[in-house]
């Protein structure tokens, strides 16, 4: 009978004993059954904290299912026992009422410390505001250094490959076309708000997860002690696209930052400078490509056919008075997959666009439209 | 009708003006199997859609659909009629009632169900498609950014909840008013105990949910700004009101599972349940501190530390009286005489998967850790082992308990016990890996996965489809059992069953206990 026992505890172990080895080998390395322990203290804290609870669910596990086994096995009629008739038993009873508490007691200490230090916010060493946008990231630096920059963060995977006619990539889904670049060993101040519906910026590697909600700033805070990519994605339903607005966070030494954020500033600069710039129509009408090929030719095609968006080849409104060409491209139609673009192109890709379309895929308008029109048009 | 009527009306007025408990309580059965269809028939496209990586069947939109509707008619429209169907069949049965207190209005809320879930169903089919915020339809993207049938949905809404407070004001009446000579309340089953105490939160945060989707109606059409920052309001403000009203939900689901469990699991070992007293005061302090938990729900909303820290201590602290419960069935099981008859398996599926989703309640309590679970899969696995293999096992172990009592014929024990074992095995190929990928990053409420994912979620769909079809075979066991089942005549169904609905007759005549009997 004893050694059936051991045999029937053995049975009910080694599952339990194989999932613990999946889950302790995964740890290593970024694991495909756990959680990550990720890249910062509190997020190795927080870590432990998960293996520890999960350890005390097992073994108290273990008892009960322990015990319910045994019982099962040893105390049914097909053995031919009799029932006890025992229903009570107070002692019994304030046990199983405090031992429970006493262990959660040992477990809200840790839980209670590692809290308090999320919640320290206390000297940051850089300032990031988040806005999350229905379906994409916005992000802006807010301290001197890297005063006007800001850029949006879409998802880069191509509908090809999400609607299966091209096989799909490593980073299928977690690619974006510009990255949030942060720099190593340094605390970083998340402030995180939303323009649309509630969003969650979550990155499991960095143990952020925090809603953006518009209207009010949240704060989070982060410090990487290892470069790397680290990818994320939107934690809140927002809508449709809520899938596919993933986060990506570049990690890089100090130096590397540096030289990032000047060259960003740099490049904030020359756009600054090319606001006030007239250009000709051929200047125009090579960014105009550049950019409808990044921002527009997923939806309204490569040569203007249109697909998810209507045909820009012929189109009444691109082929219309320039005032409501504007409209579109600047506040988009509401209700409709086309979005407001005046937030997300600066004055001059919104020119340079317009334009291409006005002169594109055979719509031989002849007329171009200048960053000054833009502007103009933006303030009404 | 006049004072003497033995037997139902003819035809469909039987149905239609019943105001039976009995007949009541089989539409409400039947009722809520029809949702549970329709509901899984929702779970089935979602969990085809992400059988494989990339987009195949549907488009993001009509997922977000699926997964909200799946989601409402489970919880509104499956789970809680189902018990609501329970309890009119057995409370009345159980305290030596001849039929609830107030059998009009027992009619009333049966009969608006069906068109609330025939509209709130329909609104898949209007402009703009149905609701598509999830079931918990936070604002602004249930408001400002809803389709048009929103309004349709806060209608159904309203309606279902006032089919619940009826629902749950007769149960009370009843239990307060019409038990038998000698029934103390300490004498009364679980099974009436966890009602009783179910009925009291519904009536208490049911008009609270009313008031949440009465301030989103008035946002989306009269210009109100409760839910909106621009006017001065606030998105959190909607989630304070809705999970005030969602977790005491939550509870609301479960506790009469535990009073089916209650009743099952001591019939099996015949042997009293342990620690009768004990299980009332938990039950009881379960439902009190279920209103003092809510926030655990928005841990990442941005709460200020002190509240985060209070949410967190007073939802540790429901462990205790729930661990409490869980000790005493297995101690009800020790020492006795088990058999294992399909209630039985069903009841034993539920302890032990129950207690695993008490487990990752547990964990999910500890606000840091919380900040990576918190919407991802983790708690979407956390909630199916609590309302899937807590809740619905337990119905099912219900429904296979009583089944011979309602309708005088056995089911085919063989069929029962097949059906357990695929529904318990295929429950945890389906919904044990969503622990992992959750854990490992993967967000609920997605259409699509990146490739790490694509092995647990294809193991997860198989267990889901295979899961789904055996509930099927359920069905079939039901149906047969009453068209064809082996006649039985014995009162008392099961050796070990112990109270008053193994007192009548066997099937149970459409009138019992028209005299009160007297209890010891
Ligand atoms: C996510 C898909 C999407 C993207 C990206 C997109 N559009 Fe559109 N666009 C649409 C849709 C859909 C319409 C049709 C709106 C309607 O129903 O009126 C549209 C309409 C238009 C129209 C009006 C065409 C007509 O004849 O009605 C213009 C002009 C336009 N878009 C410009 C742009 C520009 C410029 C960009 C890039 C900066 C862009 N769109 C990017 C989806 C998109
Ligand atoms: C030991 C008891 C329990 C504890 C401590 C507990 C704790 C929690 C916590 C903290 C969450 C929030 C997770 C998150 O979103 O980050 C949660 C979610 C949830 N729980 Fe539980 N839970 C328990 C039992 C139950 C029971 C009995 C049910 C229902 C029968 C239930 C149903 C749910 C549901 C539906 C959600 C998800 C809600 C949503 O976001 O859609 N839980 N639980
Ligand atoms: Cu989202
Ligand atoms: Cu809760």
């Amino acid at each position: 009978m004893f050694v059936k026992a051991k045999r029937l505890s053995a049975l009910t172990l080694s599952p339990v004993l194989t999932l613990m080895a999946m889950l302790n080998a995964g740890a290593a390395k970024a694991s495909s059954v756990n959680m990550p322990p990720g890249v910062t203290t509190v997020g190795q804290t927080i870590y432990g904290l998960h293996m520890t609870i999960l350890w005390i669910c097992v073994i108290v596990g273990l008892v009960v299912f322990g015990v319910m086994f045994y019982s099962i096995y040893h105390h049914r009629k097909s053995r031919g026992v009799t029932a006890s008739t025992f229903h009570e038993s107070t002692k019994v009873e304030i046990a199983w009422t405090l031992v429970p508490f006493l262990i959660l007691i040992v477990v809200a200490v840790p839980a209670t410390t590692t809290l308090l230090d999320v919640y320290d916010f206390e000297d940051a060493e850089l300032d990031v505001l988040i806005t999350g946008y229905q379906w994409k990231w916005k992000y802006e630096y807010l301290d001197e250094e890297g005063e006007n920059v800001q850029f949006f963060s879409n998802l880069r995977t191509p509908q090809s490959e999400i609607y299966n006619t091209e096989s799909k990539g490593e980073h299928y889904l977690l690619e974006v076309d510009e990255p949030l670049v942060i720099p190593v060993d340094t605390k970083v101040r998340f402030l995180v708000t939303a323009n649309d519906v509630i969003h969650a910026w979550w990155v499991p590697e960095l143990a952020v997860k925090k809603d953006a909600i518009p209207g009010f700033i949240n704060e989070t805070w982060t410090k990487a002690n290892e470069v790397g990519v680290y990818r994320g994605q939107c934690a809140e339903l927002c809508g449709k696209d809520h899938g596919f607005m993933p986060i990506v966070v570049n990690v890089v030494s100090k130096d590397e930052y540096a030289e990032w954020i000047g060259s960003k500033q740099a490049e904030a600069a020359e756009i600054k400078k090319l606001m006030a710039q007239n250009f000709s129509l051929d200047e125009l009408m090579e960014r105009g490509k550049g950019v409808y090929d990044r921002s527009c030719a997923a939806c309204h095609g490569a040569n203007g056919e249109g697909g998810l968006g209507n045909a820009i080849a012929k189109s009444p409104i691109a082929t219309g008075p320039l005032d409501g060409h504007l409209e579109v491209g600047i506040n988009g139609v509401p209700g409709t997959a086309m979005q407001a673009f005046g937030g997300q192109l600066n004055d001059v890709d919104m020119a340079a666009v317009i334009t291409y379309q006005r002169n594109a895929f055979g719509n031989n308008m002849g007329d171009l439209v200048q960053p000054i029109d833009v502007f103009n048009h933006k303030k009404g | 009708m006049g004072a003497h009527h033995h037997g139902p009306a003819k035809g469909l007025s039987r149905w239609l003006f019943a105001t039976n408990h009995k007949d009541i309580g089989t539409m409400y059965l039947w009722f809520s199997f029809s949702m549970f269809i329709l509901g899984g028939s929702f779970a089935m496209v979602i969990r085809a859609e992400l059988f494989q990586p990339g987009m195949q069947l549907v488009d993001p939109l009509f997922f977000n659909q699926m997964t909200t509707l799946h989601g409402l008619i489970m919880v509104f429209g499956a789970i809680m009629p189902s018990f609501v169907g329970l309890a009119n069949w057995m409370i009345p049965m159980m305290i030596g009632a001849p039929d609830m207190a107030l059998p009009r209005m027992n009619n009333w809320s049966f009969w608006i169900l069906p068109p609330t879930f025939l509209l709130l169903a329909s609104t898949l089919f209007m402009e703009g498609g149905g609701p598509a915020f999830g079931w918990t339809f936070y604002a602004p993207l249930s408001t400002t950014y809803a389709a048009p049938s929103v309004t349709f949905f806060i209608f159904g809404i309203h309606m279902a909840g006032l089919s619940s407070i009826m629902g749950s004001i007769n149960i009370i009446a009843t239990v307060m008013n019409m038990r038998a000579p000698g029934m103390t309340y300490m004498k009364m089953p679980m099974f009436v105990w966890t009602w009783l105490i179910t009925a009291f939160l519904l009536v208490a945060v049911m008009p609270v949910l009313a008031g949440a989707v009465t301030m989103m109606l008035m946002d989306i059409h009269f210009g109100t700004s409760f839910f909106s920052a621009a006017g001065g309001g606030d998105p959190v403000l909607f989630q304070h009101i809705f999970w005030f009203f969602g977790h005491p939900e939550v509870y609301i689901i479960i506790l009469p599972a535990f009073g089916v469990v209650s009743q099952i699991i001591p019939a099996f070992s015949r042997k009293p349940l342990f620690g009768y007293d004990s299980m009332v005061y938990a039950t009881a302090s379960i439902a009190l501190l279920s209103f003092l938990v809510w926030a655990h729900h928005m841990y990442t909303v941005g709460m200020p530390v002190a509240g985060e820290l209070f949410f967190m201590y007073a939802t540790m602290l429901i462990a205790v009286p729930t661990g409490v419960k869980v000790f005493n069935w297995v101690t009800t099981m020790w020492r006795g005489s088990m058999t294992f008859e399909t209630p039985m398996l069903f009841a034993i599926g539920f302890l032990i998967l129950f207690t695993i989703g008490g487990f990752t309640g547990l964990m999910l309590s500890i606000a840091p850790a919380d900040f990576q679970y918190h919407d991802s899969y983790f708690v979407v696995a956390h909630f199916h082992y609590v309302m899937v293999a807590g809740a619905l096992f337990s119905m099912t172990a219900a429904v296979y308990y009583w089944l011979p009592k309602w309708c005088g014929r056995m089911y085919n024990e063989t069929m029962g016990k097949t059906h357990f074992w695929i529904s318990f095995i295929s429950f945890n190929v389906a919904f044990f890996p969503q622990h992992f990928v959750g854990l490992a990053g993967m967000p609920r409420r997605i259409p699509d996965y990146a490739l790490q994912f694509a092995d647990f979620n294809m193991m997860s769909s198989i267990g889901a489809f295979v899961y789904g079809l055996s509930q099927l075979l359920w069905g079939y066991n039901v149906i047969s059992t009453i068209v064809a089942g082996k006649p039985i005549s014995d009162e008392k169904v099961w050796e070990g069953a112990e109270g008053l609905e193994w007192t009548v007759a066997t099937p149970a005549p459409f009138h019992t206990f028209e005299t009160p009997p007297q209890v010891k």
